[in-house]
């Protein structure tokens, strides 16, 4: 009579074997595509301080399109055209400046400035912003975003930031 | 010929023995339909022959399509416009998305209107709403890689929109862009999941799919009064089979057959013409006028309309998250009412639920086309000049000097963007054509300089001047024949 107590019997030894082995081996594999595929979330913050001009280039009371690169390695080097983004930058007197973000509050689509009326058209939805980021009408929620602006040797930077969405 | 014949069925039998092919073949075309099968049954070969179009023509597309921010749309623009039948095979790739997303909803409303769902195929539902979702992720993902404007901003869109998910909802928009912004990986990405990991999954569940279709059987025509009723079904079904049933090749196949044949002659004749048109580069420092394709123009429509609520509250994000979670999640978990009636005249809310879903998806198609809430701009930046007829008065008498430059200052303060005077102009303000009938000058400058009701204050814009002048040229637009006392006493 075998008194023996087997802990496991063979196939069951085999089977949690290969679970181990298939286990062991997703989680080496599955370790980078996992780091790929949320990396993005840990590249560096773009909210830098950008230069979009000389003070001299912007007259009081226009708003002009200024671009401006993401050149901090927060965004591929390869990236063609979209390397690139714009604002639009309000010089209110000779020593204020506001720079709006292009993309509407409602959804982000490229908002377009109209010089003469002085107002910002969304394409997509209808939304209208007056010449101060205000709604005017449509349906954006808030007004336009705005990026910090500062004046440093006679040259104009804006702190940009990732497109902005409204909470 | 006799030896012909021989020789092909040596051959068959010899791979037979080493591959069991006549195992599949039998299982596959021999195994019994209910003879009740009729054209209601086609579409879902017809998405199948739509998919493999996509896939072949996808293979042929990427022997030339280059995958980089700085080659994808001209890549594109040499297969549209230089490659020896390029313009065809990216034509016949386009049709033939749009043919797969629209069977797909055939497919999908038959069988809901034939209750086909119900034990003991509710998988069949289940796998069917996943291949739903991924079409739909392969139709969002394939417009993208044109890498135009329309792309570059549908992403951005897209982000926003992922962005107003309940507290992860930052992290789920910067994985879409793959970074702070759009970039070169955001594309990159997006042909990998429409080249490789969409593909994928649609193979997999295609093929669980269609196991399933083989395992328990294509559903019999369902009758009034003969509810599904899970412990009688199977049996039941293999009655009808037993009595009733015939081999899927060659009689229930032909259906599929021709159909098929229709869906790829559609195809073809669409394409000869090529695809849709690629559009401008993708360029966030040039004006954009995005515009999403016509299986998401209905969805564009919704946002469009819903925006602020009558409180003033936003209800977009609301919207835009709970809305398709409901939906994805009804889609997913109503095949739990798996018995009871099948036949759709027993089921007068499957019909209405169809009907109401086409009828107001055609609506807000349409809406979405017309755009009646957009400002109007030329070339994305100039607003519309006005008609020479309108540059006199509406009894075609020349204008006064100030109406003359009032005309001139409706469009260059773009007031044609969102107001039509003659037959140029927007739809989201009012029609300013006949308005000196309805508005007299106190009441327009007031409007003017004051806004509101979505038009911006024109006050700290315009000199008073400008105003008067504005005006005066509004005041001429009435009715020919009535007289307009209102611009003798205004002004």
């Amino acid at each position: 009579m075998n008194t023996t107590r087997k802990l496991m019997n063979r196939q069951v030894f085999v089977g949690l074997f290969l679970a181990t082995v298939g286990g062991i081996g997703s989680v080496v594999i599955g370790l980078p595509i996992i780091g790929v595929v949320l990396g993005p979330l840990f590249t560096s913050p773009s909210d830098v301080w950008r230069e979009v001009g000389a003070v001299g280039d912007f007259t009081v009371g226009d708003t002009v399109q200024v671009n401006y690169t993401y050149n901090q390695g927060e965004v591929q080097q390869w990236s063609g055209t979209t390397q690139q983004t714009a604002a639009w930058l309000r010089r209110n007197s000779t020593t204020s400046f506001t720079a709006f973000a292009v993309y509407c509050t409602h959804l982000g689509c490229p908002v377009h400035w109209l010089a003469a009326p002085r107002i910002f058209l969304c394409p997509c939805h209808g939304s209208v912003f007056n010449g101060d980021g205000t709604v005017a009408g449509g349906p954006a929620p808030r007004p336009l975003f705005t990026y910090p602006v500062r004046v440093r040797n006679g040259r104009v930077e804006i702190k940009t930031q990732p497109i902005p969405v409204p909470t | 010929m006799n030896g012909l014949i021989k020789a092909g069925d040596a051959t068959y039998k010899w791979l037979d023995e080493r591959l069991g092919i006549s195992m599949i073949v039998k299982a596959t075309l021999l195994h019994s339909v209910p003879k009740s099968v009729n054209w209601w049954y086609v579409f879902g070969s017809a998405v199948l022959t739509a998919f493999m179009i996509q896939v072949v023509t996808g293979i042929f597309l990427a022997f030339t399509y280059v995958p980089s921010p700085d080659h994808a749309y001209s890549s594109l623009d040499y297969i549209s416009h230089h490659q020896f039948a390029g313009n065809l095979l990216r034509g016949i790739h386009y049709w033939g998305a749009s043919a797969m997303v629209m069977l797909i909803f055939i497919h999908m409303s038959a069988h809901f209107l034939t209750g086909s769902y119900k034990y003991p195929r509710e998988l069949q539902w289940l796998t069917g709403a996943v291949l739903l979702t991924l079409t739909l992720g392969m139709a969002f993902t394939g417009q993208l890689l044109r890498w135009n404007q329309d792309a570059y901003w549908a992403i951005v869109v897209g982000a926003e929109q992922a962005a107003r998910t309940p507290f992860i909802g930052q992290w789920v928009a910067q994985l879409l862009t793959a970074g702070p912004t759009v970039s070169g990986q955001t594309l990159t990405r997006m042909y990998a999941i429409h080249m490789l990991l969409l593909p994928g999954g649609i193979i997999t569940f295609i093929t669980v799919h269609i196991y399933l279709v083989i395992y328990k059987g294509i559903s019999e025509w369902p009758v009034p009064g003969k509810p599904v009723d899970p412990k009688t079904y199977w049996a039941e079904y293999q009655e009808i089979l037993h009595h009733d049933g015939e081999p899927f090749f060659p009689l229930g196949i032909w259906r599929d057959a021709v159909m098929s044949l229709l869906v790829i002659g559609v195809i073809a004749a669409l394409a000869i013409h090529g695809a849709t048109d690629l559009g401008l580069r993708a360029d966030p420092t040039t004006p954009a006028n995005p515009k999403p394709d016509w299986y998401l123009i209905w969805y564009f429509g919704i946002l469009a309309l819903i925006g602020v609520a009558p409180s003033g509250q936003a209800i977009t994000p609301y919207v835009i998250i709970l809305a398709p979670a409901v939906g994805f999640g009804v889609l997913f978990l109503f095949p739990l009412a798996n018995r009871g009636e099948r036949h759709f005249s027993r089921r007068p809310w499957a019909i209405a639920t169809v009907v109401i879903a086409a009828l107001s998806t055609l609506v807000l198609m349409y809406i979405g086309y017309s755009e009646p809430w957009k400002p109007i701009l030329v070339n994305a930046t100039t607003p519309p000049q006005l008609a020479a007829k309108s540059l006199r008065t509406t009894t075609g008498q020349p204008l006064s000097p100030t109406a003359l430059k009032g005309a001139h200052l409706i469009s260059v303060e773009a007031c044609t963007a969102c107001h039509q005077i003659g037959s140029v102009g927007g739809l989201r303000g009012p029609d300013l054509s006949l308005v000196g009938d309805r508005r007299n000058a106190g009441e327009l400058i007031w409007r003017i300089a004051r806004g509101g009701d979505g038009m911006p204050s024109y006050g700290n814009v315009l000199k008073p001047s400008q105003i008067h002048q504005l005006v005066t040229y509004l005041e001429t637009r009435v009715t020919p024949g009535t007289a307009t006392s209102s611009s003798n006493n205004g002004g």
